[in-house]
């Protein structure tokens, strides 16, 4: 009885969904009242509106740049499992690092694939690599109107050459993560989902 | 014939009913406690409820929702902290992951969606709506539900209705005839028992249980009154124990015939669309009835949306620019009898009221509070901030800067310009910028 029933029996492809996220059921169902929730039309699918609705969303400097990743290969709508797909790169990487089968596909939200998401914030036009224009524009981005060309772009010249190796002018995804091995990944990209 | 004669009868005595045990009390503001019965029995049964659906849950570890804890571990440290790495402060490829991570916990869980969906319920009412993570428990439960069901849409339901029509006639009646006398002391007594007789029967149409608290801080004459916004209901609520009058736009269909004829009594304030946007105009009018110190005091709510009555959002300063004494009330309504919150984008105004109409019961706590005015060299922001401080503390409620209209605007880009504004002061303006580049 009742309007909202609690199975998860009502996500659709959930046995997929959990398999290729590895979020718990309990998870996978709050972050699908969630989605229910942005959706206001009842779509079924949410648009690039719906998440700019969302005003902690709309000030975040970066917010364009979070939704875009929802929206990859030009697409207009993310159904449920393209919105916990990108959503799972967030999950705290699991504690049992144990042997992984290695025919199965890196888990979502390894430290390589945390790594790719932060990657293509920058990479605007995906080609595997952060060119110095894109950094620019990033970064503009990130601080508005209060930084002046020059320094930025002399922000933007030291850190790809810090982090360029082979001296092609751009940081590709190897370099990236080489830049940033030290970096504790884990704590800085992951959201846990209280029970 | 004889079923028309029956029909006829079973009507005049149920008419012969409402009238007596609750229209005529009403108008003399007394109560038979018969109200109060129906709410001793209903908090038992709901007691009772829960206390099944407990012992149910133990059995099978069903998820016990708490209500206003949020979904995700928070790490609410400011940005300075939350970006420092492993250098000096400089800019960094990691920078990118302070900013992506905050906007993936907005998208996960914002604190201003939530206000606008109705609050989740610790432990079932009984009621189908609230129903989102209660199983089946038992048999003898679901025929309480059923029994439930039955008492709220073939009992309540009709009786409310009938109470309704008869406060909603009696209100447009009674203020078109008070509205007939020349202005004076009698038709300024004649209107405001003819608001709250109507009123009060409006009230008992939705079982509605009100406590007032501090009533010697309730709001005087020239004075403002402020509120938090849940539902229209607020208004019903707070006309019960005073009269006030209202500010806003002329509604077209019933709501318009209820304005006009209210404004025949006594003097409200209503705007047309055209005038809304005018803020000066508006400032104006309400500068000039509260500089009239016998006019009754003007009813705000500065939020300018509802709320879900779990927070207070943002006060809109044009209220308090007015100048002044801000009367605030806080208004809080018990969710385990009815959830009052008016979803304006999921339910229209008819749906809404059927939904309140089959509710077991409208309960809900009204804080007077002592009078507030701007202190000198505060502006209108702060005083609004001040005041709903002082509103969220008295209620309960927990208090949010953003603004309500966030339910169907974008927000200000002033506010994203504030968070660039402090990453750039940390990677330029702590001096430590190389500016050469080897």
């Amino acid at each position: 009885m009742g309007s909202r029933s609690s199975h998860a029996a009502l996500i659709p492809d959930v046995e997929n969904i959990r398999r290729e996220t590895g979020f718990s059921q309990a998870s996978l169902l709050r972050l699908y009242h969630r989605f229910r929730a942005l959706d206001r039309s009842k779509k079924g699918y949410l648009s690039r509106a719906d998440l700019q609705q969302i005003g902690a969303l709309a000030v975040n400097p970066l917010g364009d740049r979070i939704i875009d990743s929802f929206f990859p290969d030009g697409s207009q709508r993310v159904d449920f499992s393209g919105f916990v797909r990108v959503l799972a790169h967030f999950r705290p990487i699991d504690d049992d690092t144990g042997v992984r089968d290695p025919k199965q596909p890196e888990p979502l939200n390894s430290r390589t694939n945390k790594l790719r998401f932060a990657f293509q914030l920058y990479d605007l036009d995906q080609d595997g690599k952060i060119s110095r224009h894109e950094m620019l524009q990033v970064l503009r981005l990130m601080v508005g109107v209060q930084v002046t060309e020059e320094q930025l772009e002399s922000i933007t010249d030291r850190t790809v050459q810090e982090a360029d190796e082979d001296g092609d002018g751009a940081v590709s995804f190897l370099e990236f993560t080489k830049s940033l091995e030290k970096m504790d990944i884990e704590q800085k990209m992951s959201i846990r989902i209280l029970k | 014939m004889e079923g028309a004669d029956l029909a006829g009868k079973i009507l005049s005595t149920w008419l012969t009913l409402v009238l007596g045990l609750i229209l005529l009390p009403s108008a003399f503001g007394v109560s038979l406690g018969i109200s109060e019965v129906y709410m001793k029995i209903l908090v038992k049964t709901l007691e009772w409820a829960t206390l099944r659906i407990e012992k149910g849950a133990e059995k099978e570890s069903v998820l016990k929702n708490s209500a206003s804890v949020g979904i995700i571990q928070r790490d609410e440290s400011p940005m300075e902290k939350g970006l420092s790495g492993l250098r000096g402060r400089d800019f960094e490829l990691s920078d990118v992951f302070y900013f992506s991570k905050k906007g993936l916990e907005a998208i996960v869980e914002d604190e201003v969606t939530q206000r606008f969906s109705s609050e989740e319920l610790v432990s079932w009412n009984l009621l189908t709506r609230t129903n989102i993570n209660f199983q089946y428990i038992s048999p003898r439960l679901t025929m309480v539900w059923v029994l439930g069901v039955i008492v709220r849409y073939c009992v309540l339901l009709p009786l409310r209705v009938t109470l309704a029509f008869f406060g909603i006639s009696l209100l447009v009646i009674g203020t078109t005839l008070v509205g007939q006398l020349p202005d004076g002391r009698l038709k300024n007594w004649l209107s405001e028992l003819v608001h709250l007789t109507c009123c009060r029967i409006c009230v008992r149409s939705l079982s509605g249980t009100i406590h007032y608290h501090n009533k010697q801080y309730r709001p005087q004459k020239g004075g403002i009154c402020v509120a938090n916004h849940t539902s229209p209901i607020d208004v019903l609520i707070l006309t019960t124990d005073g009269c006030y009058a209202m500010v806003g736009q002329v509604h077209g269909g019933l709501m318009g015939v209820i304005q006009r004829a209210m404004v025949k009594a006594c003097p409200h304030v209503w705007f047309e669309r055209s005038e809304m946007k005018d803020r000066h105009l508006v400032t104006k009018r309400l500068k000039e009835h509260i500089a009239d110190k016998k006019k009754l005091p003007i009813l705000i709510f500065p939020e300018g949306t509802c709320i879900n009555n779990t927070s207070v959002m943002m006060f809109k300063k044009g209220s308090f620019e007015i100048g002044g004494t801000i009367h605030p009330v806080a208004i809080k309504y018990n969710p385990q009898f009815g959830d009052a919150f008016w979803n304006s984008s999921k339910y229209n105004m008819v749906s809404y009221l059927l939904r309140m109409m089959t509710s077991w019961a409208i309960v809900c706590d009204v804080w007077y509070m002592p009078p507030m005015t701007k202190e000198e060299g505060e502006d209108a922001v702060q005083f609004a901030n001040r005041v709903k401080s002082a509103i969220a503390v008295q209620g309960g409620l927990t208090e949010l800067p953003w603004d309500g209209g966030l339910k169907r605007a974008k927000v200000k880009d002033t506010f994203k310009e504030e968070q660039q504004k402090n990453y750039s002061k940390m990677i330029v303006g702590n001096g430590s910028l190389n500016l050469d580049s080897d």
